[in-house]
Parts: structure tokens; sequence; C-alpha cells
């Protein structure tokens, strides 16, 4: 006859022994798991605070449309600071409207292809009220509606005959709209930006409402007009949209050779361009933050592993502590086997204790950047999940030889040990 | 057949370059029932033989029946499962978890065997209403007196059920007055069909027991077995 233990009896037994045995020494088990929780928190930091910059970018590209891509003169990320490489992208030829006419007529396979200038920031004012001066000035094209997915919500959107008469007409951003007029439509009304009058012919549909009101807070007119006043050698982005998800590939190589036609890009020189995609972007990131995930990753080792030698020595005192409860859990039954799950738990519970406080912290303050980036807050599961994972291994690991040692005490000793 | 058949059973330890021998050979019946004091003078074997009685330890030589089966050459693991059986154990020193309350040290023997969690606590709730601590089952230890702490020990020995109560000076530590109340719950124990062994070096001790084996340098000297064992002078509650 062989009686089994069942698991969940005594894992219950165990756990509620470590516990005890964790609450009647509470300034050694913190300071104990105190290594842990530093170790933790600092990966766990740095991947909360990665991902909330992540999302950032993520809705920073959210303002394009679907199936888009966008050409500019520089990367959107970049990490190289000698004068070289940025000397570099300093040469590179610079975008004109005409460069975006051009590859509209032949880059046949796209459905769209606008531009876009951000070209001025200042306070704009009606005749009923006026903003704080954050409000951009946005020069676009018709075509551009649709490639930052703009849908009018009352007039319309400007038009090719806007451009071509370079016409001083505006179309508000929905928010824009609401605090220069506030008790009435705005079409057909005039506002004042920097001493230069537009009328206004459409207003916008708030974009997602979710990111703030400075995602509708600015004032769109005919690109023509924005380059006459702000010059042609104004800095001026291209967005292509291309039919559908599948075209997108296609589309993208259409793009890059017309553009290389057009600035006359010698063949076999790397683009003097940038294409820049959701996807892109992201993976550029990814690779761009892989070492400051890795130095993270680093510190964290050491961390870990220097709480877990701490953990052992605490175990080991424990063990001498605890030699009679050792004896006697011996002699009423227990069998080594139950001896070293007690306390290889006791050290994993220990361990999971410092853990979850170091995700419980790291996504507490990591989640500073995400608020002071006004993005939504962010929640690394699978780092958390990983770190406490790696809680547990440190305590099994750290815990075994302390186990061990009591598993195999000579229970007529323990008795008597004083 | 008897309860424990024991045969020139002996048990060396070495010590440096000196062996000891505790045991020299030690032949010894006892049956199911009996109430039986172990004595000796500190140093004469009494302790080692105990600690093989009750399967702490294992002989060099000779064979141990309990209930017909030879423990003298199990494993580490099978000895676990005969103590937690067989045996219950009554300590000097009470041995009670120091943090855990009556009712969870009463009921850790159960653990170890397998009992699911309403069996143990049923089981535990009646171990110590029969020795009188139905009030006391969520004190700890430090919060009873010598006595109760005792008895809570005596309800641990006997919540499995096992085949004997195997008690080290279960006295020791205890004022006479209370000495003779535990006495008196073995007595009550032991006409109740509990067999019972008591190794102490104290005469008046080992008077309660039926029959009492002197143990003198590893070897018995003496069986006594007594017509009219003295009996508890304290009365205390009726077992259920």
């Amino acid at each position: 006859m062989k009686p089994r233990i069942p698991l969940g009896t005594e894992l219950r037994e165990a756990l509620g022994m470590a516990f005890h045995a964790i609450g009647a020494h509470k300034l050694r088990s913190a300071l104990t798991l105190l290594g842990i929780l530093i170790g933790v928190f600092s990966i766990i930091l740095v991947a909360t605070a990665i991902q909330a910059l992540q999302r950032n970018i993520e809705r920073e590209m959210a303002q394009l449309g679907s199936h888009t891509f966008q050409i500019q003169r520089f990367p959107a990320i970049h990490v190289e600071d000698d004068d070289e490489t940025i000397d570099q992208y300093l040469r590179r030829k610079r975008f004109y409207l005409d460069t975006a006419r051009q590859l509209e007529q032949r880059a046949t396979l796209a459905r769209h292809v606008g531009v876009v200038a951000e070209v001025d920031r200042g306070e704009a004012a009606s005749d009923y009220g006026k903003t704080p001066p954050t409000v951009s000035l946005r020069g676009m094209s018709a075509p551009a509606f649709e490639t930052r997915s703009l849908v009018v919500e009352e007039g319309r959107a400007l038009a090719e005959s806007d451009e071509e008469a370079s016409r001083p007409v505006a179309v508000l951003g929905a928010d824009l709209a609401k605090k220069l007029f506030p008790f009435g439509s705005a079409l057909g009304q005039t506002i004042l930006f920097k001493g230069m009058r537009f009328s206004v012919v459409g207003v916008l549909q708030p974009k997602g409402s979710l990111f703030g009101s400075s995602q509708d807070s600015f004032i769109a007119v005919p690109i023509t007009w924005v380059l006459r006043r702000y010059g042609r050698e104004t800095p001026l982005s291209i967005q292509v949209q291309a039919p559908s998800q599948e075209a997108f590939p296609d589309v993208m190589e259409q793009t890059r050779g017309v553009l290389r036609q057009l600035r006359k890009t010698p063949p076999g020189a790397p683009d003097d361009f940038e294409i820049v995609s959701n996807d892109s972007l992201i993976t550029q990131f990814r690779t761009i933050t892989l070492a400051v995930r890795a130095g993270a990753g680093i510190i964290s080792s050491i961390a870990l592993v220097a709480a877990g030698i701490g953990i052992m020595n605490i175990m080991l005192v424990s063990v001498t502590e605890r030699t009679r409860e050792i004896g006697i859990r011996r002699a009423i039954g227990a069998k080594k086997r139950n001896i070293m799950t007690q306390f290889v738990l006791e050290a994993v519970v220990l361990s999971e204790i410092g853990g979850l406080l170091g995700v419980v912290l790291g996504i507490a303050v990591g989640n500073v950047v995400p608020i002071l980036l006004k993005v939504p807050a962010v929640l690394p599961w699978d780092w958390a999940l990983i770190g406490l994972g790696v809680c547990s291994l440190v305590g099994v690991v750290f815990g075994t030889y302390p186990a061990w040692k009591a598993a195999n005490l000579d229970p007529i000793e323990s008795l008597r040990y004083e | 057949m008897p309860l424990i058949r024991i045969r020139d059973l002996t048990r060396h330890y070495v010590m440096g370059s000196e062996t000891v021998h505790a045991l020299r050979g030690v032949s010894l019946d006892i049956e199911k029932g009996e109430y039986l004091a172990i004595m000796g003078p500190s140093g004469s074997g009494k302790s080692t033989l105990m600690n093989l009685l009750g399967c702490l330890d294992t002989p060099n030589s000779g064979t141990y029946e309990l209930n017909g089966t030879n423990v003298a050459d199990m494993d580490d693991n099978a000895l676990a499962e005969v103590r937690n059986r067989e045996i219950g154990f009554v300590f000097q020193s009470f041995n009670l978890l120091a943090r855990s309350d009556s009712l969870h040290n009463v009921e850790l023997p159960l653990v170890y065997a397998g009992v699911s969690m309403e069996e143990r606590l049923e089981r535990a709730r009646q171990a110590l209403a029969n020795v009188g601590l139905a009030e006391r089952m969520h004190h700890r230890p430090n919060e009873l007196s010598g006595g109760q702490r005792q008895r809570v020990a005596v309800a641990r020995a006997l919540v499995n059920n096992p085949s004997i109560v195997l008690a080290d000076e279960p006295t020791g530590n205890l004022d006479s007055r209370t000495g003779e109340e535990i006495l008196g719950l073995f007595e009550q124990l032991s006409r109740r069909g509990n067999t019972i062994i008591v190794v102490t070096h104290e005469e008046h001790v080992a008077q309660h027991a039926r029959r009492i084996i002197r143990i003198r340098d590893g070897l018995i000297a003496a069986d006594e077995i007594k017509p009219r064992p003295r009996s508890a002078v304290v009365p205390i509650a009726p077992i259920a």
C-alpha cells in the first residue's frame, strides 16, 4: 500500500507554512526579497517604457490611412549622431510639390498620392473666441484627406480648384471648430491665424477622441497657398495609399522606382529618401530598442542572481532555525520529498512576492512615460509573465540546496536540536 | 502473532575511533493492547531502542517485525510511511509546531497520510475533543499550559489510529500533578485497547504500566509483569 499525498494537499500545506515562515520574519524576508524586487522592477520598468514609446509611434502612424505609406526626406527615427551620416541626410534633395504631382501621374498602381506640410503653430482666432497658441497650420493637397483618412463632417474638403487658385480657404479640425465657433456653424465664417485670414469651407469629424485633443486642433489650407506664403522649400511629406493591403508591396516598389527616377538617384546607390509605413517604423523601433532591452535584461539577471544568493543564504538560516520543526514533521510521517517541497516552495514564494512587487512597481513607474506622451497606460503582460517565471526559477534554483539540506537532516538529531 | 516481534536487535555508533554499542542483542515481544514501560539509566540504550521501535532509526542487525512486516531494512520513504501509519509519538518537550494552532498540529499526520481536508479537520477535532481540548482548537502552543500542550501532542499521536503510542519521557517537562494527568490519560487509552510504550527513567512513571522492561548496558536486564499497576491519582474528564 502506497498512500499518495494529493498534490493539492501537499502544496496547500507547504504554501501555508511558507507564508507562516515568511510572516514570522517580516524584516528579514523583506530585505531578502528586495533584491528580487529590484531585478524585476528594472526589467519591467524598461519594458513598460518601451512599450509606451511604441504605442506613441503607433499613434503617430495612425494618422495615416489604411494601406498607406509616407515618403520623407529624413528617417522617422535615427540613432546615428555622427556628423557624416547627418550631413548625408542633409545633402538629400528636398521634395517639391512638383515631385508629388509627377509621382501621382506615374505611380499608376497607387490610389491616392497626398501632400502635407506642417508649417506653423500658433494662436487661431474668430469673432467668437480664440485658442491657445498650439494650433498647427497644415498645407494639404486634396488627396491628402484620403491618405490621412480625414472625414468631412460639415461642408467640404479642400478641392483641386482651391489648390489651383490657391484660395485662402480652410478646413478645421473638430476641436478647433468647436472652440472658435462654440455657438453655431463655422461654415462661411472667417478665422485669423498669425494675421492670415481664411474662410472656413469645411469641418472634420473628430479623429480618435482617445488620443486627446491635439489630433483635432489644426487648420488645413491648400498646399499651394502654404507654399506661396512659406516658400517652395517648405519640407513636404508625401503619402501614398495603395488600393488594398495585397497591392501594398507593389505600390511601394513602383513608388520607389518612380521616385528614384524623378530624383535621378544613380543606379546602385541607396535610396535618398525614406519610405515609412507602420510596419517599417515599428520594426525599426524594435531594432533600436533591442540594445536597451538587452541592457535591462543583463542588469536584471545580475540583480536576480545576487538576490538568489540572498535567498539561498536566508533559507539556510531558516533550515537551521527550524531543525526541530523538520524533526517533528519527519517523526510524524513526512518523507524527505515532502520536506524538500516545503522548503523549495518557501523559496519560490519569497521570490514570487518580490517578483510581484517588482512587476507592480515597474508597471506603475513605467507608466509615467505613457502619461507624459498622453497615450493610454500600458501593461506589458508578456514581460510580467516572463519576469514571474524567472522569479520561480530563481526560487527553485537557489532554494534547492537549502531544501535538500533540510530533507537530509537526521530525524533523531533534529528532534533533539535546541 | 505479537504486534511487535524483535529478535537480536543490535545498534552501534561509530564515534571517531570508538565504537559505541548501544544495543547488544535485544529480543522482545509486545502484544497488542499492552501498556509497557521501558526503563533504564542514561546511556543504557533505552533511547536507541525507542528510536528503533519508532522507526526513526534502523538496526545494524536483527529483525523488527511490526504488525507482521519486517521494518528493519526498509528505506527512508517506507519508514516515513510506517511512522505515519503505525506510530504516534509523544515527546518530553511536546514538539508541537510553535506557529500552528492545536488543530493544525493534530491534523498534520493526516496531511502526510493524504487524507482529504474535510476528513482531516473532522478527525483532528474529534481527537482534540477526546483529550478534553475541544475549547482550545485555535490556540497556539504558547497559549496553552504544559499539560494542555502534552494533551495536544497525545491527540496528534492518536489521530491516525496508530498501532503504538510511543511516549518518550512524557511527564519530564510537567509538574507532578499535570504529569499524573497525562499518565491518567494513557491509562484510559490503554483501557480502550491502545498499545502504549512509555520510555522513562522515573520509577513512579513506570509503575503505571502493566509491564516494565529494564535496559542496562544495551541488554534487557529485567522484564516484569505487574498484576496491579498503580493508578493515576488525578481523575480527568473521561474520554468520549
